[in-house]
């Protein structure tokens, strides 16, 4: 130790240097990204942009030749809609399937079962909608009796089927790292299976199952191509889960190709990525703080 | 043992990865290698990328050493990609607008030049078991138009049994394609606007396959997209008058209401190569796969070469 040559000392410090650069870079992305965001954007949003009419006018007219509206409130809707309704089938699922695949299964159907898992969240998104739009209409219009199967519901299955492998790998995780002993001292106390899972486990890896939720939702808000296909792309206000609509995410990709680059369509379509950050940003801040919350509990 | 299985099961779906890339970007090599052919870019319309793809392979046989590279996107796309210098020439189903020509102007010196390759009627689609049979151009800017009263088959006088809850669904396309703005044109004049509600697909195969498996639906979409499993209506320019389907003859002779211009777009006059093959598209053999894609091809002559004179 005391004799380390000069060689390594310079490598050790070389190599420090990279993983210091790694560490530091990702910030460096994230702020690259939002001020490329933001500055695509600002022209518009500071001048010319109503952002009162934007928050709450459904009208969305980008490409009007007499009287272009730019209003998202139907498109927030749509996206509200969507995750909603994909969390209320995939948070039941994915936490029900880390319960069974931590507490219930043998190791070999185990991993087998996160195999089959992983193979799920390999799966493009772009085949899932390209499923929603051929299989899932048709499986829609006949089950509903439906005038057409790109809907909510059909946006919002497909969802959840690509955020539970998220919700299952991440909350089986947290599960496991509950130590045994927790398990062991229920037990000896003679509480049942159920109890040991509903009093002991949920309690203890509850930070770790609201942030397997969290991402699954990320995932949702986030995902494009998928709902894109899958939900009709239609601007409107859902009335029920087989009405079509139009998500945030979808809107940009469809429109930004060929909205001519610097002008307001193209600002606002910017502005819609700053208010899709600003969603994120406080769907994880609020989570920091309901952890921290628990944590102090 | 599970760590090792799935390192495994990592390791063979990467080995497969690269096995595939491998084979990928080895045809590609070999392809750019053996020969040194000039290369035409050329993006832009989704309406025109089948042809334009059937134009270039055809062009591969004609003119071995020149290569056509197609990719649609939309007018829109293209006409930023010339703009920027990245494509020779750009398929456009709409005219350019002025503000894109001053940009183009502005960005590269040079002014965009206008080619008529060909024509496209737009045909109005619905399911295969709708018994609708005609349509008004009046008919189709109510159904879609803002403030237009028709949302129920019954509105339009039939009675579609096999659609539930008789409503009308309208299958557009997104809001800046060449397609949708000219039918919007053609609808509505340049004032007005289409409802919201529609249904916006992203191509033009997309918006066939769907009115294909929904029964209540409506599309439009160019004539060469048509299918076995759609049915195609004929149009009138005003209810009560004659209704045309839309095929070569109609849409040459002026009879069907909704046919457009397709045009190709270059920076400046075409010089070398790409005048070659834009000479090439516009003679009797470029034609003839015009019309073997669902396209009318130019006609000396005819009514709606009007704009084409400008090209020149």
């Amino acid at each position: 130790m005391i004799n380390r040559s000069r060689l390594e000392s310079v490598t050790e410090r070389i190599i420090e240097g990279i993983i210091r650069f790694c560490g530091f870079s990702a910030i460096l992305f994230v702020f690259g990204i939002f001020f490329f965001v933001f500055r695509e954007g600002s022209g518009f949003l500071f001048s010319g942009l109503d952002i009162g009419q934007f928050l709450t006018s459904p009208e969305w007219f980008p490409t009007s030749v007499s009287n272009k509206r730019y209003g998202v409130l139907a498109l927030l809707a749509g996206t509200a809609s969507v995750t909603a309704l994909s969390m209320a089938i995939a948070v039941p699922f994915g936490l029900g399937a880390a319960i069974f695949v931590s507490e219930f299964c043998g190791p070999k159907l185990k991993e087998t079962f996160k195999i089959v898992i992983e193979l799920l969240a390999a799966i493009p998104s772009v085949v899932w909608g390209f499923i929603g739009l051929t299989v899932m209409n048709g499986v829609i219009i006949d089950l509903f009796d439906a005038p057409i199967g790109l809907t909510v519901l059909n946006g919002g299955i497909i969802l959840a089927l690509m955020s539970v492998p998220i919700i299952v790998s991440i909350g089986e995780d947290a599960l496991k790292a509950v130590p045994d002993s927790y398990r062991e001292a229920a037990e000896a106390l003679g509480a049942t299976r159920w109890q040991v899972i509903y009093r002991v486990l949920l309690p203890a890896g509850k930070n770790g199952l609201l942030a397997a939720v969290l991402l699954g939702i990320g995932r949702a808000v986030g995902e494009t191509m998928a709902v894109l296909m899958a939900t009709g792309h239609s601007v409107q206000f859902p009335s029920n889960i087989l009405d079509s609509v139009r998500t945030l995410t979808a809107t940009i990709a469809a429109e930004l190709g060929e909205a001519p680059v610097g002008s307001d369509h193209y600002q606002v379509l910017f502005i819609i990525g700053i208010l899709l950050f600003t969603i994120t940003f406080i769907v994880n801040l609020a989570s920091d703080l309901v952890v921290k919350g628990i944590r102090n509990k | 043992m599970s760590k090792r299985q799935q390192l495994l099961y990592l390791f063979v779906i990467f080995t497969l990865m690269i096995a595939v890339a491998g084979c990928g970007s080895g045809g590609d090599s070999s392809e750019t290698e053996t020969s040194d052919k000039a290369v035409i870019q050329n993006a832009g319309s989704d309406t025109m990328v089948n042809l334009a793809q059937a134009w270039a392979e055809e062009y591969a046989n004609v003119q071995p050493t020149v290569s056509v590279e197609v990719s649609g996107g939309g007018s829109g796309t293209g006409i930023a990609a010339l703009i920027n210098g990245t494509v020779d020439i750009a398929n456009c189903s709409r005219q350019m607008k002025a503000s894109e020509i001053e940009r183009a102007k502005a960005n590269t010196g040079k002014t965009p030049v206008e080619l008529i390759v060909g024509y496209d009627a737009l045909a109005v689609y619905v399911h295969e078991e709708n018994p609708m049979n005609e349509i008004s151009i009046e008919q189709l800017a109510n159904i879609y138009g803002e403030g237009g009263n028709i949302t129920k088959w019954s509105q339009l006088g039939i009675s579609h049994s096999t659609c539930s809850g008789d409503e009308v669904i309208r299958i557009s396309r997104q809001s800046n394609s060449g397609t949708y703005h000219y039918f919007r044109e053609a609808l509505l004049g340049n004032t007005a606007d289409f409802k919201l509600g529609s249904r916006d697909l992203h191509g033009s195969k997309d918006v066939v396959e769907l009115v294909e498996k929904t029964p209540c639906a409506i599309g439009y979409s160019g004539m060469g997209y048509r299918t076995d499993h759609v049915k195609v209506l004929d149009v009138a320019k005003k209810a009560g008058e004659q209704a045309f389907s839309p095929n070569v003859d109609n849409a040459l002779s002026g009879d069907y209401p909704i046919a457009r211009p397709l045009y190709i777009y270059s920076l400046g006059e075409a010089t070398g190569k790409a005048k070659e093959y834009l000479d090439w598209i516009l003679s009797a053999a470029g034609q003839k796969i015009v019309s073997a894609n669902g396209y009318v091809p130019l006609e000396t002559g005819a009514p709606m070469t009007e704009s084409s004179d400008s090209s020149n």
